[in-house]
């Protein structure tokens, strides 16, 4: 540990590391969006990010180490030796720009990462905070890499034809050229697979749910959180612990019991069991708001004569709007991405929500790019809720949702 | 002079509240019992009864009328025919009688022993019936100027059946072979150790991966809001469009991962990632840190975004470094949520069923119990062993909440 805390040590040891991270990256990157075969060769990457490490030794200006990186990387890449091989078809053109990206890439940074690394013994606290500088720029990438990555590849796949997909996996770059019938597996979608309907019964479904549970746990969650009765501290309980009932125990008598009474196969059976399952989530996280809101007021609500219901409607509710929302917000979320129930209870496909329809694209007579298509059609409409309306989404999350 | 004595028990006030209380939470206590103490009642009951798919349906006579030799004019001669099978392969019906009305204007000739004729009104009875009986009834028919006026046939009217079977789910008949059956072999300690690892690495990978991505975001810079966003993305998104996109991603044959692997030279061959042993199973545990990570995330950065910044001024003036304030001073304060949503997300996990079921089915090595009780129910169709092992997985539930209220409830404030 002693002898990494030295500077002739650390800056090149933090390059090399850096350096073979970026040649991956951007391996990655380049291949996913030219669908050309770019390989990171770990070796050299190491030996390339020891120069840019030791270039920042010698104390010369940023400004000329980036130059000199990416001559160099432009020269190595070009002779063969980069860090970073590109594949026959790529000629001297894509050669030149990765070696330009990788100068830059693994040089700029590094500067950033190694200020304040000196030659020579350094403190502790030098070392460290470059060291957590490396880490914090390899979890962006890191973490950046691996949420953007499948969602890229389900949006770019639907845009795709079966042809271009099995001739090159890797080529996710998009024929502009083609106009509108690039979202011909929309278009398919949309016509042949009626997933308009589908769409329009998971909106219904997904707004009763929220209706209906917020109807049953404002009641349930005031009575919790406000109300003295025997049995309250048991109660909360028990919310919590049906909460954590897996869903599929339930779902094998709830499926027997439907096939008896006829309700399998029907969007009312689906708008009657939904609820049940949000409900104690609901009432879990609006009565941990409600007991956060000041008793007092309520009281004055109740001197001035109010009866307790018209408390909680004149008083309760509206101090408690965000929270709605955010209750709201998730158990929206939660119906419309539900699948165990109505892929065992939906078997007509006149009836399907949005996950049962992609469930049943998921067939080997359907072209990849229809069940990625499906994917997204079932994917936008939650995202955007989420994008417009992160603040209540991310506290409806944080209250209630251990849930998964 | 007495001295003031507090009110001893429940006065009218706290009685009236009580009810109230009551009376708000009724629909809920309705509702919840209906669609899960029943529900979980019911499973322990199935589970002691050898019942499998089919059984649901109880056995029913099935009937089908036809009227032969295609009478149409007046004095035509047909037969009318019943056709009757019992549903069931194996299961008798008792008391199977047949009632049907007869369009008027039909002359009916000689009647089959087991029918009566009243008015309008056909009446026959067949007895018990076995498993897979048929029985035929023809009556010959002889067509009159009013059939022919009416217009109607004979098949407008629906017979009407009766029959008793006797229901296997109503029965008082119990076995423990459906425990037997789940316990045997070395099947059930697979899928238990498969669950555990599962439920384990998958809930371990999701903190470490969520207190990582905490502490990237814990600082203030442009553009942190739009990370925190797009790093909730595969928590929010439909569990199927994601599980089908790493689906797609990783197929052996057209899956961009293994074209990536194939061009940079890290493989040799396509690798069956959902498909092979042991590498299935570490596909999914991975899928479920990658989809799971965000919450954890979530919650470690609320978290630490209350911890007072006056600790870490402290440290600063005393030296400390980076790592020693992450290790001192942060990690103690986050104990507490850590273990919280260890033990949540470790129940979670447990109970998950949707990620495996779309990744792989079950299939290479991957089946949990959760994917167990499917498995057996619907694809084994023997529902029974299926209730069974629901019921084994609710035991493991038990002893969870124990240790959660236990432990954890009073440290949150549950």
């Amino acid at each position: 540990m002693n002898l990494l805390r030295f500077g002739h040590v650390t800056a090149p040891v933090l390059g090399a590391f850096w350096a073979v991270i970026m040649a991956v990256t951007l391996a990655v990157g380049f291949s996913f969006s030219t669908g050309i075969g770019f390989q990171p060769r770990v070796l050299l990457s190491l030996i390339f990010g020891l120069i840019a490490g030791g270039a920042y030794l010698t104390g010369a200006r940023q400004s000329v180490i980036l130059v000199a990186m990416v001559v160099l990387g432009i020269l190595v890449t070009l002779a063969g030796f980069g860090p970073i091989r590109v594949s026959g078809q790529g000629g001297s053109f894509l050669s030149v720009l990765t070696g330009v990206a990788l100068g830059l890439a693994v040089a700029y940074p590094l500067g950033a990462i190694l200020n304040e690394v000196t030659p020579g013994a350094l403190t502790r606290h030098v070392f460290e905070e470059a060291v957590i500088r490396f880490l914090t720029g390899f979890g962006y990438i890191f973490f950046t890499a691996i949420v953007v990555i499948p969602f890229y590849v389900m949006v770019m796949t639907s845009l795709k034809s079966q042809q271009e997909l099995l001739q090159n996996p890797l080529d996710f770059s998009i024929d502009l050229s083609k106009g509108t019938d690039l979202l011909r597996s929309y278009a398919e979608l949309f016509a042949d697979f009626n997933f308009g309907s589908y769409l329009v019964t998971s909106l219904f479904i997904s707004v009763m749910t929220v209706f209906i549970t917020l109807a049953f746990s404002v009641p349930g969650a005031y009575a919790v959180a406000r109300l003295r009765f025997r049995g309250q501290a048991a109660f909360s309980r028990s919310i919590l612990l049906i909460y954590m009932v897996p869903m599929i125990v339930l779902a094998l008598p709830i499926y027997i019991a439907y096939s008896m009474t006829g309700l399998r196969n029907s969007v009312l059976g689906i708008v009657l069991i939904y609820p049940v399952t949000t409900i104690p989530v609901a009432l879990y996280m609006l009565q941990g708001y409600f007991r956060g809101l000041p008793a007092e007021v309520e009281e004055a609500g109740l001197m001035d004569g109010l009866s307790r219901l018209a408390v909680i409607w004149k008083i309760t509710l509206p101090l408690s709007l965000p929270a709605l929302a955010s209750v709201s917000l998730y158990v929206f979320m939660i119906a419309w991405n539900e699948f165990l129930l109505a892929f065992m209870l939906l078997d007509d496909p006149s009836k399907f929500t949005l996950t049962r329809g992609v469930a049943m694209l998921n067939s080997s007579e359907i072209p990849r790019q229809h069940l990625m298509a499906g994917a997204v059609v079932a994917t936008v409409p939650i995202m955007a809720l989420f994008l417009g309306l992160e603040k209540f989404m991310t506290k409806g999350l944080t209250a209630g949702s251990v849930k998964g | 002079m007495t001295s003031a004595v507090p009110p001893k028990g429940t006065g009218p006030l706290a009685r009236r509240e009580a009810r109230l209380a009551w009376g708000l939470l009724l629909p809920t206590v309705i509702s919840v019992s209906l669609v899960v103490i029943l529900p979980l009642l019911a499973i322990f009951w199935i589970s002691f009864k050898p019942i499998e798919l089919a059984d649901l349906r109880a056995p029913t006579p099935i009937i089908k009328e036809s009227l032969r030799g295609k009478p149409s004019d007046v004095g035509d001669t047909g037969t009318l025919e019943y056709k009757l099978r019992n549903s069931s392969r194996d299961k008798a019906i008792t008391g199977v009688t047949l009632t049907d009305m007869i369009p008027e204007g039909l002359v009916l000739g000689e009647l089959d022993e087991r029918c009566t004729v009243s008015v309008q009104d056909l009446f026959c009875d067949f007895g018990d019936l076995a498993g897979k009986q048929r029985e035929k009834i023809s009556i010959p028919v002889t067509l009159t100027q009013a059939f022919v006026d009416a217009g109607v046939h004979p098949k407008d009217s629906i017979p009407v059946m009766t029959g008793d079977a006797e229901n296997i789910l109503t029965n008082f008949e119990f076995s423990l072979e459906n425990y037997a059956r789940i316990f045997d072999g070395d099947e059930f300690w697979t899928v238990f150790w498969v669950t555990l690892f599962y439920t384990i690495v998958g809930t371990v990978g999701a903190l470490v991966f969520g207190l990582f991505a905490a502490l990237l975001l814990n600082k203030s810079f442009r553009g942190q809001g739009i990370l925190r966003g797009l790093y909730l993305f595969p928590y929010v998104a439909p569990v199927i469009a994601v599980a089908f996109t790493w689906v797609t991603l990783f197929d052996p044959f057209s899956g961009s991962a293994n074209a990536l692997l194939l061009q940079m030279g890290v493989t040799q061959e396509a690798i069956n990632f959902f498909g092979q042993r042991p590498l299935a199973l570490i596909m999914v545990t991975v899928f479920e840190i990658w989809r799971y990570f965000p919450l954890s995330f979530l919650f470690i950065l609320a978290r630490m975004q209350s911890i007072d910044t006056d600790m870490y001024e402290a440290a600063d003036m005393d030296g400390a470094s980076p790592f020693q304030k992450f290790w001192y001073l942060s990690l103690p304060q986050l104990l507490g949520i850590l273990s919280v949503l260890f033990l949540l997300r470790f129940i979670w996990t447990f109970n998950k069923f949707d990620d495996i079921f779309l990744l792989t089915g079950g299939n290479a090595g991957t089946r949990t119990l959760t994917v167990n009780v499917y498995e057996q129910a619907f694809a084994v169709s023997n529902i029974g062993a299926g209730a069974a092992v629901a019921v084994v997985i609710f035991g493991c539930l038990l002893v969870f909440s124990f240790f959660f209220f236990k432990y954890v409830s009073r440290e949150e404030g549950l």
